[in-house]
């Protein structure tokens, strides 16, 4: 199915390069310099030794005993990426592509961010890596997220706060477009999902897939068989696809991404839900829109998940039926991320309660000999200030 | 041939065409359409119309502050279709309209581009659809007879600049320099030599026009002298619609038209 290279940049309809002219060479040097690359000997030991020394490969995947009781049905396992360095499964792929942008003589980084995730991972990769990073992240953001934004800083990373449009991830991802469309002979754009155009989707993408190869070794030795279910929360999608593409041609094993449900019909980031087809940063993908095509605002709890598109490997999954995606709502999610830190002593990451919320359903309907691994993408130190006040607690 | 091909056809020896820049909708429709008949008025041989995008990833500030104006006035891709249509009956100048894939695709590409070919739409140039996405969508422009203006940029390599060349149709569009649209104080070094070495391509095949960052009179002599058969002039005008309020309405109309017809005036060198 998918597990090649997708022909002519496109997973089935979408996909492609709706990219202004000036980046399409950029995007073919890109392609060149990655297909060279992914399979050198030398490139994959030292993004190994990175993973394993720096970032702290592999990641366990734990059996969740007291959830599972909760929930009395299928055995529930968490994949640990939460407990990687800089707290989510992010540095993955700023370690991958960040080698890569050395590789290429290119020492000026640029990456957008929501939550501050991905731009805390890629000053972290930039400062291992001895690149100079610059982030792009929507004043709305900022706000929202300080902490992150200051980490960025005392990271070394110069941050830009973005000013344009709804001022959140998808204005971030608009301005480091500009900014590469600008400098692009210097500059390496490292986008933070599988997302954007061609071959950003397959790079994010393969960079990402350890999560799901180490899975299947884990529960191979473990249970001695393939998981019956595997569940991520799905914004961009990266841990989601990183986690589903090892399974995608195991056809017994059922793939569910779980959006972001937010507030309600009309008012969440559930783009493969509620959105149409439709064109956003340079890829052809679901979207959420207005009926003109004018890109609609999202809204969710968690500001991860809180993008109007989604990678477009997503949308073919869905199409092709291979993958199932539900929608966790804001106050499922802030259920699911008190009761892992109640039952499990682990507070996740507002965007991997989302997965949470929906495995413990699914659990409950399978039978006990069955398995689910749900992804645990982050940790939720970062979230800790919003769920203290949707709780209504001052700190 | 096109009413663009045409426009360019019919420029003196030496004489380059002005293509101009209008926001649909800036700062209201209303407004917009006294704004466009300023430009015309102004000499403007071609009128490039844009439609309001949420996500203007090609463009500088000047262009997204103008795109928040008009969608915050309402404007809708439908009314700016009116604004073409008016636009061509009053002044039977040619539209280009200029606008964002999406704009396109969620309507039904073929189903947008025959209700823009029937407002008088001569034109279309879309930045986020380069050749190799576009290759898809020639046979439908061709058909609904609507010229499809290709983008090249300083970054193109010379094999696809023929490409590029050969496949676009009323004018190809040279990016001058690296980045988003908006007004530069200066010409970029290296646009001169830019435009000689597309002009090779492009030479009794297709006029050459050549945009962003083109702001003054000077810039727009040099660029024709340096073999452009026309220039495209956006965020500098927009800049001066920025200004409209009810109270100076007359003022702004009559420096957007003096603008106009100070790069027309220098489009004859």
């Amino acid at each position: 199915m998918t597990k090649s290279y997708p022909v002519g940049g496109r997973f089935g309809e979408f996909g492609g390069q709706f990219v202004p002219e000036t980046l399409v060479p950029a995007l073919q040097e890109l392609e060149r310099a990655y297909l060279r690359w992914k399979g050198d000997v030398g490139f994959r030991a030292e993004l190994a030794s990175m993973l394993k020394e720096y970032a702290g490969r592999p990641t366990p995947l734990y059996f969740a005993r007291n959830l599972t009781e909760r929930a009395g049905g299928a055995k529930i396992f968490l994949k640990r990426e939460d407990l990687l360095h800089g707290g989510a499964h992010k540095i993955n792929n700023t370690l991958g592509q960040g080698l890569l942008a050395k590789r290429m003589g290119k020492h000026r980084v640029i990456a957008e961010t929501g939550a501050g995730q991905h731009g805390v991972a890629t000053a972290i990769a930039c400062a291992a890596l001895g690149l100079k990073a610059e982030v792009y992240m929507g004043s709305v953001d900022i706000e929202r997220q300080k902490l992150n934004a200051y980490r960025m800083e005392l990271l070394g990373a110069q941050l830009h706060s973005v000013t344009s449009g709804s001022r959140t991830l998808k204005d971030a991802i608009n301005e480091a477009l500009r900014d590469w469309a600008s400098n692009v002979s210097t500059t390496y754009y490292l986008i933070g999902s599988v997302v954007g155009p061609h071959p950003y989707p397959v790079i994010v993408r393969d960079f990402q897939s350890v999560i799901g190869k180490e899975i299947r070794e884990q529960m191979r030795r473990r249970e001695g068989r393939l998981p019956d279910a595997v569940v991520a929360c799905v914004g961009g999608g990266s841990n989601a696809i990183g986690s589903f593409h090892e399974f995608v041609e195991k056809r017994g094993v059922k793939l569910v991404g779980v959006e972001a449900g937010g507030a309600g019909r009309g008012r969440n980031a559930a783009s493969l839900a509620e959105g149409r087809k439709g064109v956003l940063h340079g890829m052809l993908t679901y979207v959420l829109e207005d009926e003109d095509g004018q890109i609609r605002e999202t809204q969710s709890v968690s500001a991860g998940l809180d993008y109007p598109g989604v990678g477009p490997e997503h949308s073919y999954l869905k199409e092709s039926g291979r993958a199932t995606y539900v929608t966790a709502g804001d106050k499922e999610a802030i259920v699911a991320f008190h009761l892992l830190a109640e039952v499990e002593g682990i507070l996740p990451a507002l965007e991997s309660a989302h997965a949470v919320a929906c495995a413990v359903k699914m659990a409950r309907s399978m039978k006990k000999d069955q398995t689910v691994v749900v992804t645990l993408s982050g940790r939720g130190d970062k979230d800790v200030q919003i769920v203290a006040k949707e709780a209504g607690v001052r700190l | 041939m096109s009413e663009i091909s045409k426009s360019f056809a019919g420029l003196a020896e030496r004489e380059g065409a002005l293509v101009a820049y209008v926001m649909g909708g800036d700062p209201d429709p209303d407004a917009c359409s006294k704004v466009i008949d300023a430009v015309v008025a102004g000499g403007a041989d071609i009128l490039e119309l844009g439609i309001p995008f949420s996500d203007p990833i090609a463009d500088g500030k000047s262009i997204q502050a103008a795109a928040v104006r008009a969608l915050s006035a309402g404007t809708t891709p439908r009314r700016v279709l009116e604004l073409a249509k008016n636009a061509k009956e009053k002044h039977h100048v040619p539209v280009a309209l200029m606008t964002y894939f999406n704009i396109f695709y969620s309507q039904g590409f073929e189903n947008f581009l025959r209700l823009a070919k029937s407002h008088g739409v001569d034109g279309i140039i879309i930045p986020d659809l380069p050749l190799d996405e576009a290759s898809r969508y020639a046979r439908i422009s061709r058909r609904v007879g609507v010229d499809n203006i290709l983008l090249a940029a300083p970054t193109t390599p010379a094999g696809r600049m023929r490409m590029l060349a050969s496949n676009t149709s009323g004018f190809l569009y040279l990016v001058s320099i690296l980045g988003v649209t908006g007004a530069r104080r200066s010409l970029r070094r290296g646009t001169l030599t830019l435009i000689a070495d597309a002009h090779r391509y492009t030479r009794d095949k297709v006029p050459l026009a050549v945009g962003f960052g083109i702001s003054a009179p000077e810039h727009v002599r040099e660029v024709i002298r340096a073999g452009a058969d026309g220039v495209i002039v956006g965020s500098s005008i927009v800049d001066r619609v920025a200004d409209y309020r009810e109270n100076k309405r007359a003022k702004v109309l009559q420096n957007v038209e003096e603008y106009v017809r100070s790069l027309k005036a220098a489009t004859r060198g």
